[in-house]
């Protein structure tokens, strides 16, 4: 690691105020950002740590039935907390790495962050879901901007993320065994006026809706509808735990099964 | 974990840091291991209690809470296996919960509770789960055990309380305490001598013993 100061503020508006500084960095679980500190991949002057803020944990639901989530609310907190709200939300929480992780790492962190192979960025663009900051809220479609790139400009918090409640919902996930990421996981959302499907693990760019996918289950709710859809490996990664092909087909493959567990 | 990226390095200041790097090199493993820094900005003095006793200790901004308790507090019973979060044998409680020692930073623990297998028994006076992992053989090198009786005990609390996993049927029901349930949540902890079956054993017979 290179050398860098620590704030611990306690309020978002404090937060903002350490993060304006050049190069200060938000610090929330760690789980991501620690192991990438110890690699030098990243060289922050100051890490700001986000775990002492109150109003950015815990889970709720507010006025328009959204199921509300504090920026800095570990993974092990969703899972318990939601699961009378909104099942889907809280299993995908439960199967996101280890238990030791989950007490530790943050959805605000896991959306902050944005890798290809995490699970949350599914749930939040499937969902609808709306990205709070400290100075705007972001729908989930234009949030989301490629491989580790977001909407967040420099020293923005996400204080909060905003789910509808879908009607049903499922999260399938190919374990990528070693790592316990998605090599490929697939998020459905059946609302009253349709449906979403966001793909996690597979892309070069990241999360993204199955557009074709959503057409035909919005007009037919069941595996079926999916026969015959498929996705193109073009733009699919290629490693060596699957191919681009591999990947593309397992996409087809977990969102019927995810289907069949919503519905 | 994730696909093969470029990462782009953040601080401007990158000259600065490849001189720091080209001085590391040259310092000794232990320099290197982030000990003993002169107190400054970039060093914060933090105050923990640890197995129940109150301690101040000024380290290095970069210091993990587990460099702290190995290194510091010479609590050398919490192992260091990977130091990136895979492999559990650096697992300890932080306010009653269990975290990878190796992934948070004792900078960011000031004012936590933390407890290691030190805190936990003794040979003389052992915890239940320690014992079990005796009698069950739920070891062979021993160097992932601490890791594996903390969380082995952390388990069965989280049972207790309600918290369901990923293999949890009803996610509102009581949880019944199954194989599979005590499998998912080990997960985290990994034995390379490959002791999973004994140490399964030793967590089943504290659960039915208590139950
Ligand atoms: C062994 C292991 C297994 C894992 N398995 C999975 C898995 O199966 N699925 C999965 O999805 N993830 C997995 N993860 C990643 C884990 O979920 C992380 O917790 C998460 O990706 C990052 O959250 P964090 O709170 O730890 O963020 P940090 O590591 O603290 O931060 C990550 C990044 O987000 C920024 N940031 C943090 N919080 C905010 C905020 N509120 N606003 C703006 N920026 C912010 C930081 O500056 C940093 O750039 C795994 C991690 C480990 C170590
Ligand atoms: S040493 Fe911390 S998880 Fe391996
Ligand atoms: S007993 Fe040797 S690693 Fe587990």
């Amino acid at each position: 690691m290179y050398a860098f100061d620590f704030e611990k503020p306690t309020t978002v508006a404090e937060a903002v105020a350490a993060l304006a500084d050049d190069e200060a960095q938000p610090l929330s679980g760690g789980q991501t950002l620690i192991p990438t500190l110890k690699q030098r991949l990243a060289m922050p002057s100051k890490l700001v740590s986000l775990t002492g803020i109150a109003e950015m944990q815990g889970v709720c639901t507010n006025d328009a039935g959204q199921l509300c989530i504090g920026g800095a609310t570990p993974h092990a907190v969703v899972a318990a907390e939601a699961a009378s709200k909104y099942p889907a939300l809280s299993a995908l929480a439960s199967n996101i790495g280890d238990p030791a992780v989950r007490n530790r790492g943050t959805i605000g962190g896991s959306v902050a962050n944005n890798d290809p192979a995490a699970c949350y960025p599914s749930a939040v663009l499937a969902s609808g879901a709306t990205v709070v900051t400290n100075n705007r809220e972001i729908a989930a479609d234009d949030y989301f901007q490629g491989l580790f790139s977001t909407a967040l400009e420099e020293g923005e918090i996400i204080t909060e993320v905003r789910f509808p409640v879908p009607q049903a919902a499922n999260y399938q996930k190919f374990v990528q065994p070693a790592s316990r990421f998605a090599l490929v996981g697939v998020f459905v959302a059946k609302f009253a006026d349709g449906v979403r499907v966001a793909v996690t693990g597979a892309s070069n760019d990241g999360v993204f809706r199955w557009t074709e996918a959503e057409k035909a289950l919005s007009a037919n709710f069941s595996p079926d509808a999916l026969n015959g859809l498929s996705v193109s490996a073009d733009g699919m990664i290629g490693d060596l735990h699957g191919t681009p092909e591999y990947r593309a087909h397992l996409i087809a493959v977990m969102t019927k099964r995810a289907v069949a567990a919503a519905s | 974990m994730s696909p093969a990226i470029n990462f782009e390095l953040r601080r401007r200041t990158f000259i600065a840091g490849t001189a720091v790097a080209a001085v590391t090199v040259g310092m000794s493993r232990k320099a290197a291991a982030q000990t003993a820094a002169p107190v400054g900005a970039e060093s914060t003095t933090v105050f923990l209690t640890v197995n129940g006793e109150g301690r101040e200790l000024t380290v290095d901004n970069r210091t993990t809470l587990l460099d702290a308790l190995r290194e510091h507090l010479q609590l050398t019973g919490t192992k260091k296996g990977c130091d990136h979060g895979q492999c559990g044998a650096c697992t300890c409680t932080v306010n009653g919960t269990r975290v990878n020692s190796c992934l948070s930073l004792a900078v960011m623990h000031d004012g936590d509770e933390v407890e290691t297998i030190e805190g936990i028994g003794a040979p003389d006076a052992m915890d239940p789960m320690q014992t079990a992992f005796v009698e069950n053989d739920g070891f062979q090198c021993g160097y992932c055990t601490p890791g594996q009786i903390q969380s082995a005990r952390a388990v069965l609390d989280e049972i207790r309380a309600g918290i369901p996993s990923h293999v949890t049927d009803d996610l509102t029901a009581e949880i019944t305490i199954t194989d599979a349930e005590i499998r998912e949540r080990m997960s985290g902890n990994i034995c390379r001598c490959g002791a999973y079956a004994n140490i399964l054993a030793a967590i089943t017979q504290v659960a039915e013993d208590q139950a």
